[in-house]
């Protein structure tokens, strides 16, 4: 294991440190693991804070600041983090109007933010409503697992919710925004190389040379299939049209494609991914509306990418153009 | 500790030994509750669940809880504050409701306690929504709660119905590893979760076992 860590035991604690000194504009509770906005809670404002095991970066912490979550707390690597965090971030972003708490849906995650909501409604009355994203077409048979992961769509969801809030709507409108862009939004991944965990100091799997995972999740989980490697475009043909075939998209729709990388993989790979994705797109007649390409929901140091496509309207899209200042988005400000 | 004055009388220092035997159960067990993690989760059920226990029994030591319901509720937040991922909620709910079941109590009887096994199985089911078979926790822990309750109803004094839970807790565990996962992480490998021994229902096999040393 190469990795520029000290203990592999205090990468999170030291990387909530240096978040700390690069961001002037956050704080960082550090017993909580809480990132938040400097400037909370805001009077009337509905407080929306996400949260997850750490190894996602910039998930969620680069996503706190104006027009998207105001607190996010950070688990162990790859682990949910505990309900005292939510509860803590809860309590720090209430300014009156409710909180809105975004979860992916892994067991662990689902259920630390259930019990979070109950002890902060038990504890200050907080109104908490809760929003969980499973956009990830490569598990096939919900009914019979813990059902689809949360991916990709919950970027984007945490930016177009973020913008809702900042508009002043209450948390019932919020919520039903956020649960909207999920119902709109699908992804599909594909690893080139495992991740290694820093306490394991070993990869998660054993992926050869000459072989790739597609419909992998974002803590080395197995995907659909293991496949001979392949050229950017047959793998995009191959997680786009799951993607399309899934939600499904007809001719004229208008989408946010947002192509992820997961940790390992370079900048100008994802263009080349990119440029696949639009050809595809515009083979079937969809048009990108907007679009996202870089590292935004990571799996530590794998190589691959992950595509997303977010179904839009003119509301979702105001939303999105919406002014955004965060570590990791920033635009209209 | 442990001993009775009354018999069938679980005490809060009974409680209390059973808590400690379980976390030492957990801490001798831990690389094998990780190895068959390994297998089908994400390799952390042994370390989260031994830091849990080794949490809790620190917090008993810190505050000597002089009821079953503060001792059982210390040890459900413990679990529930430094677990993580779905065994800190599942397992600090099943000691929270098994709390709130006894409640501010020194002393409960034998059906007391079956009840409040029985209460804290229903905490495990409405936190996690797992049934039979889904290859979790559920699968040892509904058998020892039906064989706890069977044997009581059949006069079988308190440590020998202990036993028989203890017992089908285990068989339960094994009945495991056959199974196809439907619930959790190690849902997402469909077949190949076939064959392996849940994580989950080893650790409630360890919880019966430790009762079976605690002097009920």
């Amino acid at each position: 294991m190469k990795k520029l860590i000290n203990d592999p035991n205090d990468v999170v604690v030291e990387a909530l440190l240096g978040i700390e000194a690069a961001h002037p504009d956050l704080r960082v509770d550090h017993h909580h693991k809480i990132i938040y906005r400097g400037d909370v809670p805001k009077k009337d404002k509905v407080g929306i804070i996400s949260g997850g095991g750490s190894g996602h970066e910039p998930l969620h912490g680069g996503f706190v600041g104006l027009g998207m979550l105001d607190a996010a707390c950070a688990g162990e690597i790859f682990t949910s983090p505990v309900p005292d965090q939510m509860q803590a971030a809860t309590k720090l972003v209430d300014g009156g109007a409710g909180v809105l708490h975004v979860v992916k849906n892994y067991t662990g995650d689902v259920m630390n933010f259930e019990m979070a909501a109950e002890l902060a409604a038990a504890e200050t009355g907080t109104r908490v409503v809760s929003v969980v994203t499973d956009d990830d077409v490569a598990v096939q048979d919900s009914t019979w697992t813990a059902g689809r992961r949360g991916v990709g769509v919950t970027v984007l969801l945490e930016k177009i919710a973020g913008a809702a809030a900042e508009q002043g709507r209450d948390l019932d409108q919020v919520a039903e925004v956020a649960r909207s862009v999920n119902a709109n939004g699908r992804s599909m991944g594909v690893a080139l190389t495992s991740c290694t965990v820093p306490a394991a100091g070993k990869p998660t799997f054993d992926l050869g040379e000459d072989e790739m995972e597609l419909g992998v999740g974002i803590h080395g989980e197995p995907g659909r299939e293991r496949l001979p490697l392949a050229t950017a475009s047959e793998i995009a043909e191959r997680l786009v049209e799951p993607i399309l075939a899934d939600l499904p998209f007809a001719k004229g729709d208008p989408v946010i494609a947002f192509v992820n990388g997961l940790g390992g993989t370079p900048l100008i790979e994802l263009y080349v991914m990119f440029n696949e994705v639009n050809r595809i797109l515009g083979g079937h007649g969809v048009t990108v509306a907007r679009s996202l390409v870089g590292s935004y929901i990571t799996s530590l140091d794998m190589a691959g990418a992950s595509v997303t496509l977010l179904k839009v309207d003119d509301e979702l899209l105001s939303l999105w153009d919406a002014p955004v200042k965060t570590a990791a988005l920033r635009w209209g400000i | 500790m442990g001993n009775l004055t009354l018999s069938e009388s679980v005490t809060t220092a009974v409680l209390d030994t059973w808590v400690r035997s379980f976390a030492a159960l957990v801490a001798e067990n831990r690389d094998h509750l990780t190895e068959l993690d390994a297998a089908i989760g994400d390799a952390d059920h042994g370390s989260n669940m031994d830091r849990g226990m080794t949490a809790a029994v620190a917090a008993l030591d810190e505050t000597r809880p002089t009821s079953a319901g503060a001792l059982l509720s210390k040890v459900g937040m413990t679990l529930v504050s430094t677990v993580g991922g779905a065994s800190g909620p599942l397992f600090g709910t099943l000691f929270l409701r098994m709390g709130t079941s006894l409640g501010n109590t020194d002393a409960s009887s034998a059906t007391e306690f079956a009840a409040a096994l029985r209460a804290g199985l229903g905490g495990v089911v409405d936190r996690g929504k797992a049934g039979p078979g889904d290859k979790t926790m559920y699968d040892a822990l509904a058998p020892a709660v039906e064989a706890l309750d069977a044997a009581l109803a059949d006069g079988v004094p308190l440590p020998a119905a202990i036993e028989a839970a203890r017992d089908a807790a285990a068989a339960g565990r094994d009945a495991t590893t056959p199974m196809l996962a439907r619930k959790g992480r190690a849902s997402y490998l469909g077949e190949r979760s076939v064959g392996h021994q849940d994580p989950g229902a080893t650790t409630v096999a360890l919880l019966l076992e430790a009762a079976t040393r605690a002097s009920f």
